[in-house]
Order: C-alpha cells, then sequence, then structure tokens
C-alpha cells in the first residue's frame, strides 16, 4: 500500500474488492450481526422506558418529547459509525492480514473509503432496526425530522469517520496494544458533546471546548428542533466546516502514523 | 585485462539496477539501538532464484520487508523492477507479490472467497479461470469452498502460495514457503516454484532454513549474519570455499563463527 499516489487513480475495482471481504466476514458469522442488532436495540429500550418514566412526572419533557430517545439514537450513529469503521480494521489487525494489504496495489484513501462504507453498511443494519424499536414502542419517529435528520446523519457520520481514521492510525502505528483506544475515545467525547444536556450547562471555559467538538452541534440542533421546532442551519453549517478540518486533519495523521509504523517496522508483526 | 580494468568496467549497483529485478544499494536499517541491517548491497539479476540464509536475527526478514517497502531504510536505497521502493511502490506492487509467516489469509473467509479478494485488489483478468487454474496447479480444489481457518498447516501453506501467485508475478518474495510442510508436499512445492519461474522467467527471492530446498532451488546464495552479508555466491561455490559438502555446514560454520577457519581449510 503506498503513501505517495494518493490522488492518482484511485480504484472501485480495489474498493469493491475490500467491502466484498468485510461482507463475506459479516455473512460467515451470526454473532458478529447479532451484535450489530443487539446494543443498539438495548439502548433504545432502556431508554426509551426511562423517557417515557421521566415524562410522567417533569413538565419539562413532557413538552421536550422524544429529546432522550433522540439523542440515544444520535448518539448511536456517532458510537456505531465510529466502531463500524474501526472494527473493519482491527478485524485486519486480528486476521493479521494487513500485511497483505500492505504489500498489494491496494492505496491507503481506499481502504480508508472501503471501510467508510463498510461503517454505512454495519450502522444501516444496526441503526434502522433500532430507529423501528423506537417508533413502534415509543411513538417516536426519527424519519419524521426531515431533512434537518440527514444534517444530523452527515456530520454525525463525518466525525464518526474522522475519529475512525485517527484510532485506526494509533493502532497501526502501536499495534493490538492500542486497541482499548478504539472502544473508548469517543466517551471520552460523549460528556463534551452534550448529548443529553444544553452546553449551556457546562461552565464556561469547558462550553468552548465543546464547541470545537462538532457533534455538538448537532445535539443542540436536535434540542432546537424538539423543543422550538428551529432548524438551526447556522448550526449545522458550522458543524460541517469543522468536519472538514477534522476529516483532512485525521487522513494527514493516519498517513503519519502509517509512516511511522513504516520506520518502526511495526507492520509485519501487528502484535502488542 | 588487469584488476583495474575490471574493477572500472564492472556495472555500478545503480547500473545494474536498471535490468535487476531487486538492487539493494547500502542499505541500512536500525531500530532504536539494534542494527539490524548494516550496510549490505546485491542485485538480482531477472529470472534468478536467490536464497537469503543466515540464522534468527541475521535480518533476512528485515531486508525482505524492505525490499517489499513495508519497512522504511534508515538509510541506503532498495530498486525493484526499476523503481524506488517505496517511493514508487505503486508501480510495481502489482507486479511483484509474497509469502511470509508473519501474515496469514483471513481466517473465516473460504479459500475461494480470500483468492477472489486478492485477485481483484490485484486488478487479475478473468479471475475465475485464474482461481481454478491455482487450485488445479496446488492442488486445493478439494477443499477451495472451506473457510482457511479449517485448513490443515500445509493445506493453508498451498492457499498462501495460490495467493501470492495470483498476479503471475514478476517477482515472488518468499519467506519459508515450505516451513509447516511434510517432506512430499515441500518437494512438490518446491517443483512447481521451479516451473513457475520457467514459465515466466519469474524472480525469486527465498528465505528459508531449509539448506536441502536451498541448494535445489536457488542459482545463487546471500548468506547474512549480524545484518551483514557474510558471503554470497552461488551453493557450489559457497560450499568449495568452505570445504563443505553441504550448506547446511556451511551455515553451522558461519553461526558458530567457524567462517575463517572453515576457509583457510579450504585453502
Amino acid at each position: 500500500m503506498t503513501e505517495l499516489s494518493l490522488h492518482r487513480g484511485i480504484s472501485v475495482h480495489r474498493i469493491g474488492a475490500m467491502i466484498l471481504r468485510y461482507w463475506y466476514l459479516l455473512m460467515s458469522s451470526w454473532p458478529r450481526l447479532l451484535e450489530l442488532l443487539y446494543w443498539p436495540a438495548l439502548q433504545v429500550i432502556t431508554w426509551g422506558f426511562l423517557q417515557l418514566y421521566i415524562a410522567q412526572n417533569a413538565n419539562f419533557f413532557a413538552r421536550a418529547g422524544g429529546t432522550l430517545i433522540g439523542a440515544v439514537i444520535l448518539w448511536d450513529i456517532l458510537f456505531r459509525g465510529q466502531l463500524g469503521f474501526s472494527i473493519s480494521f482491527l478485524e485486519e489487525m486480528w486476521a493479521r492480514n494487513l500485511g497483505n494489504l500492505m504489500m498489494s496495489p491496494l492505496k491507503p484513501i481506499e481502504f480508508l473509503l472501503s471501510l467508510m462504507i463498510m461503517s454505512l453498511i454495519r450502522l444501516a443494519i444496526g441503526v434502522i432496526p433500532m430507529t423501528l424499536l423506537a417508533l413502534f414502542l415509543f411513538h417516536f419517529n426519527v424519519y419524521a425530522l426531515g431533512v434537518p435528520l440527514i444534517a444530523f446523519f452527515c456530520n454525525l457520520i463525518f466525525t464518526s469517520w474522522s475519529v475512525g481514521i485517527f484510532v485506526s492510525g494509533l493502532v497501526l502505528r502501536n499495534g493490538l496494544g492500542a486497541e482499548s483506544i478504539v472502544w473508548t475515545l469517543m466517551f471520552a467525547i460523549m460528556p463534551l458533546a452534550c448529548v443529553y444536556y444544553p452546553v449551556s450547562v457546562l461552565p464556561v471555559w469547558l462550553q468552548y471546548i465543546a464547541w470545537v467538538l462538532p457533534p455538538t452541534y448537532v445535539f443542540e440542533g436536535m434540542r432546537a428542533l424538539l423543543i422550538e421546532n428551529t432548524f438551526r442551519t447556522d448550526l449545522m453549517l458550522s458543524a460541517l466546516a469543522i468536519n472538514v478540518v477534522l476529516l483532512v486533519a485525521s487522513f494527514g495523521a493516519f498517513l503519519a502514523l502509517l509512516r511511522s509504523a513504516r520506520k518502526q517496522g511495526s507492520l509485519l508483526s501487528g502484535g502488542e | 585485462m588487469t584488476e583495474n580494468d575490471k574493477a572500472s568496467s564492472r556495472p555500478t549497483v545503480a547500473d545494474r539496477s536498471l535490468s535487476a529485478a531487486i538492487a539493494v544499494d547500502h542499505l541500512v536499517k536500525v531500530y532504536k539501538q539494534t542494527r539490524a541491517v548494516d550496510d549490505i548491497s546485491f542485485s538480482l539479476p531477472r529470472g534468478s532464484i536467490t536464497g537469503l540464509l543466515g540464522g534468527n536475527g541475521a535480518g533476512k526478514t528485515t531486508t525482505i520487508a524492505t525490499i517489499m517497502g513495508l519497512v522504511l531504510p534508515t538509510s541506503g536505497r532498495v530498486q525493484v523492477l526499476g523503481h524506488r521502493m517505496p517511493e514508487e511502490s505503486a508501480a510495481v506492487l502489482g507486479r511483484m507479490n509474497f509469502e511470509s509467516p508473519y501474515v496469514d489469509m483471513p481466517m473465516r473467509l473460504t479459500v475461494r472467497q480470500n483468492l477472489t479478494v486478492f485477485g481483484m485488489l490485484y486488478a487479475v483478468k478473468n479471475l475465475s479461470d485464474r482461481i481454478a487454474k491455482l487450485a488445479d496447479d496446488l492442488d486445493l480444489t478439494e477443499f477451495i469452498d472451506r473457510a482457511n481457518g479449517k485448513l490443515s498447516a500445509g493445506q493453508k501453506t498451498r492457499v498462501a502460495l495460490a495467493k501470492a501467485l495470483i498476479n503471475q508475478p514478476e517477482l515472488l518474495l518468499l519467506d519459508e514457503p515450505t516451513a509447516s510442510l511434510d517432506p512430499d508436499t515441500a518437494d512438490w512445492v518446491r517443483g512447481h516454484l521451479e516451473r513457475y519461474r520457467r514459465a515466466n522467467n519469474a524472480t525469486i527471492l527465498l528465505a528459508s532454513h531449509n539448506m536441502l530446498e536451498v541448494e535445489r532451488l536457488c542459482d545463487r546464495v546471500i548468506i547474512m549474519k549480524r545484518g551483514r552479508i557474510e558471503d554470497d555466491d552461488t551453493p557450489e561455490a559457497i560450499m568449495a570455499r568452505y570445504n563443505r559438502t553441504t550448506l547446511e555446514e556451511v551455515f553451522l560454520d558461519v553461526a558458530r563463527g567457524r567462517v575463517n577457519g572453515a576457509k583457510e581449510a579450504a585453502r
């Protein structure tokens, strides 16, 4: 896999080969498929009932119907999007297949694009049933959000890819000893992204940090939509601008970490 | 012709690299404090089979990984099929391939699925025909639709070899290609490699601890020790120089530091 021909001749055929590889893997293992469905379903059921309970006892939540369950669904798009990306990458490490790929004509950009597409496929398998559960159990129709949902989704998935690209680079450089970052980094973002509460709750100095994260804009935007019936395009455009910067930066970091892995000689070992 | 004339007419590494399959020029690789490869130079002509010998930690794997572009050299230069590695690797990666015990094929995918994926990555034309041919040549047909993880060690080695040959490479890098194979299958694989080289004029660089394999397959042997090239010649010339009848004896001489004594005894 070469770093220096990134912009020349991206091959759809090679991206297709990688997607086929992950599809074969997914279809060969029912526990993998089940896991995609299990956690999102558990999340929506737990938080859905909590929202029902709170709504019965708190006037604000009765008015702001869906903010909790909506936040759960959007958070899962962010979290599962990153996991979908990173797990496909980790599969190569676990299978000790990375050397085969690195030695093939596959380019880093093609590898990353295939991981992005796989994150969408994995997300669809996990999140679509979750949204249907929310609809039938709690009468929360996330699709009724309409066009804003597309803006929310795009911004969250772009952030999830940026994080996925960066942590994959870390694992590439440091081996499977860095695997825990894949599972935990997004949770470090969670309190600052203000998933379940408005940014104004945070101390002022922390608010500056929160506004650096694109998901903060999305969750604020969701609350504005559900509570005030206002779609804040300004928030979505700000999130998009930060996402572009994050995607470029994460790709640059991935290439730097790949180069460092080549220097270190860790591409053949990939161990701890 | 005087010695000086001979020296001046001898092609430099840069000249040889134009026609060579592999040209390694003053390659050094240092990992933190360890000098894994220490200023080695060699050039392999196209169509040759060369054995890379040496004990554990001699620098064979690092040398091969640098040739493949998986490891960046600390200094020195590597050219593969006329292109600098890793800077111009895009021009050559599709024309070479490798097999190594340091990598596996995905275990949950069947042999056919694995070969399909790698065939697509290498843009192999008429892929199903190519897979059928490889299955026939390497005797994979019986288990081609079985998951790779459910194969025996010998079957996995044959599948890895099929992956290494999927794109009919001009350059094949093999690290212990017959380890874990029974003698009959190993012999059969060696025969296949010889036939492949002849039919395709392919260049093969082979790291092995099996001295009989190297004697049988290789036109040339490079012996490494502690990151340096200890000797580089035909197997016959090396055995004669050390006054030994097998490469295994030469290997032991080099590994145990009996090099000078053995060479002097030969003189």
